[in-house]
């Protein structure tokens, strides 16, 4: 019966071609991936001192956007937006410091958890006012950045609070051997139990469907409101992540947002993933966040304005998504 | 009507949905035996899709009662439909473009297995299941989402136009799965508008007319004709004579001048070598099925897309037209079918009638908000515009937004008016009022080139009419000949000597509704001739 025989014939043509499809569908985080390479190697070029300590410090400041984007990923590919991340970890940050500082590590431990179901409440928030009121989602999350904002600064007006100390060591320093920074494991855990699963769910698949095409999605059974909903929680989810990760960083909590919620977007745009929703992961956007950090690094090192700095990660988001349809494109036309 | 009996797997009454003004289904019935093949027929905006969409769930209902084995009962969603045994197939398919197969699976969980095993039945048993969906063909697709729906053994299968887009091979393969499906405990609901298809699988017909149920034929020999019958009802005599009467006009006068003519025209694979000659004073019709090339036509013509080969010329001086306003300014204004696509939807009908108007003064200053005010009132005035609710025009009828889209072309004075289905999904008064208006613009000296999906205008407004098929301009037919019936068979490019290509045999699938019915029902009463049945790609 050729129904039989048929996944057979599947399994065998997909050995061969099971490596090659699997790079043709993540060929942008490959890609940005390489450029991340090419870049390092620079960085070393130009500054031979460049070693261990430097790339500690890097994956520290990284972690808290890359999950920013990792946040803003999770919504987009969904077919959303959540301008309200950076003010979700303002948020988050903040309560997190002030409910530590003075307390003991045991105590430490339900503050974490206390703030990611605050986060999850948050995106909860969001999502029932996207998903209920039907306001289009960017101005139910620019609304709602501000509110998380100014609850952020009634917490605390000022820069204060202190982690307890068990926090800052999970993101701070090397483990193991000294090129293997705190922060990029911590990353890497958190991704691994929470993406990896959650793309394999039928919650993930779920999100990817109304990303993709929300009739479709739709008319295959698909339970779009809820699906969306559930998408800011997520989002949520992982800006209390992001928010904890800025207190762990820092030592301390900021009421003041970040530039954190435009530079996810710059990041997941970068990151491969479409703003159209259903395209792209959370690696692509996490390479990016370090891409755009360490352009940051070399202008210092190449001893340019800092300011200048900034240009830069704009001229090359442009760049390297241009370039990147551009390679569509021809490959769409062949 | 057949007597309805309790026994019935699914039964549909007096079910009725209205969007804004437009009337989708007014009352529409339908009963299902169990183990039998119901075809549900109607001309174009009968109501088929919706009636459809109602009963999976996808559309909620504004009446009438849904009932599944004798139980009443309220669908809310697909899901829920799927769960209870109704699935649906779609015209376009259910599959999430960035997910692979396998993942399109899962998401609605359906059994990989059975999957398989129905893929293999309809010829499709070597497709690979990691294969992205948004890379696959068309045909592939609906293959795939009809598979899909098999595979977990609804009660009633409904599919919409299955065999449209599919390979004369695939069609053979559809046609004969659902054909085993009789006798059983479980029914399918079949959409299709070739009569072939319907006779060869399908034990009754519901026929739909103007969101109605106006019969139940059993399909028999010979029982096209009462179809075709009942889906064309009265329009023809509901048709007011008010139209303006017949074409009078005719080709101008030897020797003259065509305001637009083409030579050659090609565009991609979809258009090839299109010649034609419009006349000032003049409405030529274009008659096609769907997809074969007059939308390319049209875009090339009002300088949306630039052809490969060939020649545009107007009053006799080749143009070239490489943005709408190149067309604008040479005299081709176009309509389209879709008045979303030529309105600016939040404005007022003032703006909208004066957008291309002060367009086309090529003056930066201010707008002489005076002279604009009487020029919108004429227009306004002389299309009958019920202008109440102005202040959007997205909250007017179809009608009325269709007549603000000509409004603002004749306001500013029309050489050349392109309309591709200027009347789809219109009601009839306003119907013949863009008739009327269509042939004062001829008789006033404007050429006007009309490709209308519904062959019975032709006669009404065209003065000749040229057929296109597969691309291709394969006859000219005066106003005179131009009846429903001969249109329909040149459309299909029906004659012996003509042979297609396979290919192009494949495409008529598309057909519009309102035109399916009546080649079979000529052919059935010539009697069916066997050079014709292979050109439709099926069989």
């Amino acid at each position: 019966m050729s129904a039989v025989t048929a996944p057979a014939e599947a399994v065998r043509a997909g050995r061969g071609g099971i490596l090659l499809s699997w790079g043709r569908r993540n060929a942008w985080t490959l890609g940005l991936l390489a450029f991340l390479v090419v870049m390092l190697a620079f960085t070393k070029m130009i500054q031979p001192r460049y070693g261990p300590i430097p790339v500690q410090g890097l994956a520290t400041s990284v972690l808290p956007l890359a999950l920013a984007a990792v946040a803003q990923a999770v919504v987009v590919i969904g077919g959303g937006i959540d301008l309200s991340i950076g003010s979700m970890m303002a948020l988050t940050s903040v309560v997190a410091a002030t409910a530590m500082e003075g307390q003991s590590a045991e105590f430490g431990v339900a503050v974490v958890l206390g703030v990611l179901l605050l986060g999850l409440v948050l995106g909860a928030v969001n999502g029932t006012l996207v998903v209920v009121t039907r306001v289009p989602d960017i101005v139910v999350t620019l609304a709602m950045a501000f509110v998380w904002a100014g609850f952020a600064l009634l917490v605390r007006p000022a820069p204060g609070g202190l982690a307890v100390q068990w926090l800052k060591d999970l993101v701070v320093g090397p483990i193991g051997n000294e090129w293997i920074p705190r922060a990029a494991v911590a990353l890497i855990v958190i991704v691994g139990v929470t993406w990896i699963p959650l793309v394999r769910s039928r919650l993930g698949l779920s999100i990817y469907a109304i990303g993709s095409n929300r009739l479709a999605a739709f008319r295959s059974g698909v339970p779009v409101g809820r699906t969306r909903f559930f998408d800011y929680v997520l989002t949520g989810l992982f800006s209390a992540l992001a928010g904890l990760s800025l207190t762990a960083s820092t030592g301390i909590g900021t009421p003041v947002p970040g530039p954190y919620t435009l530079m996810s977007v710059a990041a997941v745009v970068l990151g491969g993933v479409s703003l159209a929703g259903g395209r792209g992961g959370v690696f692509g956007p996490i390479v990016a966040v370090v891409v755009l950090q360490l352009v940051r690094t070399d202008m210092t090192f190449l001893n340019v304005n800092t300011n200048l700095a900034v240009v830069a990660q704009g001229v090359i988001l442009i760049g390297v998504v241009m370039v990147g349809s551009l390679i569509q494109m021809r490959r769409a036309r062949s | 009507m057949t007597t309805i009996s309790t026994d019935m797997l699914l039964e549909a009454t007096g079910v009725s949905k209205t969007y804004g003004a437009v009337v989708a289904l007014k009352s529409a019935s339908l009963a299902v035996r169990p183990g039998e093949v119901h075809a549900l027929m109607g001309a174009n905006g009968a109501g088929k899709s919706t009636l459809v969409k109602i009963l999976t769930g996808a559309v909620r209902p504004d009446g009438g009662t849904i009932a599944v084995r004798g139980r009443e009962r309220t669908v809310h969603s697909p899901a829920e439909a799927r769960h209870g045994g109704l699935v649906s197939v779609y015209q376009e398919p259910a599959l999430i473009p960035d997910l692979d197969v396998r993942a399109n699976l899962r998401l609605t969980e359906t059994p990989v297995e059975p999957f398989r095993h129905w893929l293999a039945e309809l010829g499709l048993a070597d497709l690979d299941l990691s294969s992205q969906v948004r890379r696959m063909p068309l045909a592939s697709l609906r293959i795939v989402d009809l598979a899909r729906a098999l595979a977990i053994e609804p009660d009633v299968l409904m599919l919409d136009e299955m065999t449209a887009a599919l390979p004369a091979n695939l069609t053979e393969r559809v046609l004969e799965v659902v054909g085993r499906r009789r006798g059983g405990d479980r029914s399918v609901i079949f959409i299709s508008h070739r009569m072939i298809e319907i006779a060869a699988v399908c034990d009754r017909a519901t026929v739909l007319r103007e969101g109605e149920t106006v019969g139940v034929v059993d399909v028999t020999e010979g029982s096209e004709e009462r179809i075709v019958e009942l889906m064309l009802g009265e329009i023809a005599r509901e048709m007011p004579a008010a139209a303006g009467g017949r074409a009078t006009g005719g080709p101008g006068a030897p020797g003259a001048v065509p305001r637009l003519a083409t030579r050659g025209l090609t565009s991609g694979v979809k258009l090839h070598d299109v010649s034609f000659d419009l006349y000032p004073g003049e409405v030529l019709g274009v008659v096609a099925l769907e997809g074969q090339g007059q939308d390319e036509l049209f875009d090339v013509l009002a300088g949306s897309e630039r052809p490969s080969a060939g020649e545009i010329l107007v009053d006799g001086r080749p143009v070239s037209l490489r943005h709408p306003a190149d067309a604008i300014r040479a005299g081709l204004v176009y309509v389209a079918a879709d008045r979303a696509e030529a309105l600016l939807m939040q404005r007022s009908v003032r703006e909208n009638i004066a957008l291309p108007f002060t367009a086309r003064i090529r003056n930066w200053g201010p707008i002489d908000l005076g002279k604009e005010r009487t020029t919108v009132d004429e227009a306004v005035a002389r299309l009958q515009i019920d202008a109440r609710a102005g202040g959007e025009v997205r909250r007017l009828s179809g009608g009325n937004q269709q007549k603000v889209t000509i409004a603002r072309w004749v306001a500013g004075g029309v050489h050349t008016m392109l309309c591709f289905d200027p009347t789809r999904g219109i009601d009839i008064r306003t119907k013949a009022q863009i008739y009327v208006l269509l042939r004062d613009l001829a008789e006033a000296g404007a050429a006007v080139l009309l490709y209308t999906s519904e062959l019975k205008e032709v006669q009404l407004v065209c003065d000749r009419a040229i057929v296109i098929f597969g691309g291709r301009v394969v006859a000219e037919v005066a106003a005179a000949d131009a009846d429903e019936s001969s249109l329909l068979r040149a459309a299909y490019n029906l004659r012996s000597d003509a042979v297609l290509p396979e290919d192009a045999a494949a495409e008529t699938v598309a057909v519009e509704p309102a035109a399916s019915g009546q080649p079979a029902a000529g052919a059935g009463g010539r009697q069916p001739d066997p050079t014709d049945a292979p050109r439709e790609g099926d069989r």
